[in-house]
């Protein structure tokens, strides 16, 4: 079928402002593979039905709009984890910001300079976890970055990582528009904890690429910066081999779109996949969790907690879903996503589906929206907590189900007092 | 201590008269009960007193130590020194009962200029009322009473007055799904606080918590007002006659 005009002029004016990075043959022949498949589906518009609830212009359009930089006091991200960093600004690796690229348990290269050597791993990694999670929707913007991106990291894990690695976006320039692509695997028994943190850029595509072998397991816990005016769209894909782990945690406050999608597959038996975020927004807030998981293998457990606290006319959408696919029977699947909204102008938006081939299963989903119990509002200001304070209380209480997906107890910690802040400083 | 003039008191939804013309005086000290029938308006009176939304106040007056308890939100009224201990405790889900506890002791506090607790005193002070309560340390760290069985509620709400050391504590049923063992903790709890320089006002349907919190003075509330008040002989005789004979003889 041909593209519509629309979208074919749109999908050439956005490659026009791009260049295609240089590199050895392998991976020009993925990027060539990656444009030719963008070309054939078009980026996202706004009558695509996977895009009904998020207007894709601001991410599509060929420059990116304008951001301000975020001008407030802000405190060291996970300044309290012994971590490894490795800190991009504006979507530019930074050597000097950054640490020895040296950890035991784990290979660490830049993408911009693996990208130059002509035989690597990363060939058979490299756009193929994104390209998998094509089908059965399109994901373009995805697409565009594997085609696109200057930079990212190529992370091969080979046993256990004794720190997590820390990916760092700064923010510097009021323009800047970055695609970074990641590259993970883990080989069987690793374990390795992405952290990331910031806002990136005026407009950020990223995409992460995520190969679990048997028995490995991956932690991701990301904060997404308090920028506001800021473009996000973000891609993991991971792939699960047996009895392996992926446990992925997002905590969104502010920023005037973003759109996480998360897609999920579980190819090994036995397998355990938590993705899991927490948002709070405020007025013009936009924040789209889209998550797709596959169930191919045996009595795997999937888990999907999105939490959304809304106010002053922010906007929340969540489209989940889970496909069990025949012959995974003994799957556990179980999705909820709830909003609670502080005031009757903001709005949120769900879309919740199940798919399942397999008739021995259990899967649950939920969705509500709701405001403030007025109950416990009252119990706890009946005990002399002020009622601005009882609101934040039952908020965070409210968010919990999601930040407890935190294994890692300092993270978590870090995790509430971000929120418990941002409540503060909104406090009535 | 506890002022109550006249107090009249619509259903704000139902456009409906609950209390038509409450008086009732608490001094320092006493303990007084309010028996009545069902929908006599005894809960109405405790969340009137402590200022839950959906009630109008059509005449009358309420105060504490001379301050106006109505035009105070619930948060003042309660750092103005009023408990009142819920006949169905609020589960809260996700807020600890320790984080809630001293989170309530120091806005109490800080709003009477007082300086906060610091962690440690409140650990040792939360964890010497516990003990009296029989509560322990697990139901301090599960969010506020999620899972608690009845008893356990209205212990819970005990080591909150504990804790909190209120001047003027209302008791809204407290009896009311207890077993006899079960009230008896929760009425040697109550004992415990009664003091020169508080006092309580317990609302019941049944003589039975009066054996283990006993009265000074007895109210019988119907249809909005406190039709007779007595000493604690009175509770005996609803418990040997029902209220009909005394609705009967006010009438």
């Amino acid at each position: 079928m041909a593209l519509p005009e629309a979208k074919q002029t749109a999908t050439e004016a956005r490659l026009a402002s791009l260049e295609m990075p240089g590199g050895a043959g392998w991976i020009n022949a993925l990027r060539e593979d990656a444009l030719t498949r963008l070309r054939a589906v078009g980026l996202p518009h706004a009558r695509d039905e996977y895009w009904k609830y998020t207007r894709p212009d601001t991410l599509v359009q060929a420059n990116a709009p304008k951001a301000a930089l975020f001008a407030g006091d802000d405190s060291e991200r996970f300044g309290g984890v012994d971590r490894l960093k490795l800190v991009f600004v504006d979507g530019v690796f930074d050597p000097d910001e950054s640490d020895d690229l040296n950890l035991e348990g784990v290979k660490i290269e830049r993408l911009a300079e693996a990208s130059q050597t002509d035989i690597h791993w990363a060939k058979d990694l490299y756009g193929a976890l994104e390209m998998r999670g094509q089908t059965p929707v399109a994901r373009p913007m995805a697409t565009l970055n594997t085609a696109m991106a200057t930079d990212g990291v190529l992370i091969h894990a080979t046993g256990h990582v004794s720190k997590p690695i820390h990916l760092v976006y700064h923010h510097n320039s009021e323009t800047s528009d970055a695609i970074l692509h990641h590259t993970i695997k883990l080989d069987a028994g690793a374990d390795l904890t992405i952290l990331e943190s910031g806002p990136a850029a005026a407009r950020f595509n990223k995409v992460m690429e995520v190969d679990i072998a048997d028995t490995a397991a991956f932690h991701h816990v990301r904060k997404q910066g308090r920028d506001h005016e800021r473009q996000a769209v973000t891609h993991i894909f991971a792939r699960l081999g047996a009895e392996s782990t992926f446990k992925s945690f997002t905590l969104t406050a502010n920023g005037v779109m973003t759109r996480n999608e998360c897609v999920i597959e579980l190819t090994g038996d036995d397998a355990v996949a938590h993705v899991a975020g927490a948002c709070v927004g405020d007025g013009d807030f936009h924040h789209d969790d889209t998550v797709f998981v596959t169930h191919d293998a045996e009595r795997c457990e999937s888990r999907q907690v999105f939490k959304k606290v809304l106010r002053n006319g922010a906007t929340g959408v969540f489209q989940g879903k889970i496909l069990v696919k025949e012959g995974a029977q003994k799957t556990d699947g179980y999705q909820i996503s709830q909003s609670l909204l502080l005031d009757g102008d903001s709005q949120f938006l769900a879309k919740p589906e199940l798919e399942i081939y397999a008739d021995d299963v259990v899967c649950s989903h939920g969705s509500t929206s709701g405001a403030i119990d007025e109950d416990g509002l009252f119990y706890l200001r009946a005990r002399g907590i002020p009622q601005n304070i009882a609101t934040d209380l039952l908020t965070l209480a409210f968010l919990a189900e999601a930040v407890e997906e935190v294994e890692d107890e300092v993270l978590r910690e870090d995790i509430v007092s971000r929120l418990a802040d941002w409540l503060e400083r909104r406090r009535g | 201590m506890l002022q109550i003039k006249n107090l009249h008191v619509d259903l704000e939804e139902e456009d409906k008269s609950i209390l038509k013309g409450v008086n009732l005086t608490v001094d320092a000290g006493k303990v007084h009960a309010i028996m009545g029938p069902n929908g006599s308006g005894k809960s109405t009176l405790s969340y009137v007193l402590s200022g839950k939304d959906g009630y109008e106040v059509t005449d009358g007056s309420a105060t504490l130590d001379g301050e106006d308890l109505l035009y105070m939100d619930p948060e003042e009224r309660a750092a103005a020194g009023l408990f009142l201990a819920f006949q169905y405790p609020v589960e809260i889900p996700g807020v600890g009962n320790m984080t809630f506890l001293r989170t309530a002791m120091n806005a109490q506090r800080k709003a009477r200029g007082e300086e906060e607790l610091s962690a440690a005193d409140f650990l040792k002070l939360v964890r010497e009322k516990a003990k009296t309560l029989k509560i322990d340390a697990d139901m301090l760290k599960r969010p506020v009473n999620v899972g608690f069985s009845g008893g356990e509620k209205k212990r819970n709400e005990i080591l909150q007055m504990a804790m909190l050391e209120p001047k003027m504590c209302i008791l809204d049923e407290t009896d009311s799904g207890l077993d006899v063992d079960a009230m008896k903790l929760v009425a040697d709890g109550v004992n415990a606080l009664r003091d020169a320089g508080r006092g309580f006002l317990v609302i019941t349907h049944y003589q039975r918590l009066l054996d283990h919190i006993k009265p000074d003075v007895v109210h019988i509330m119907a249809d909005g007002q406190i039709v007779k008040t007595g000493g604690p002989e009175l509770a005996l005789e609803v418990e040997n006659n029902g209220y009909a004979d005394i609705l009967a003889e006010v009438a």
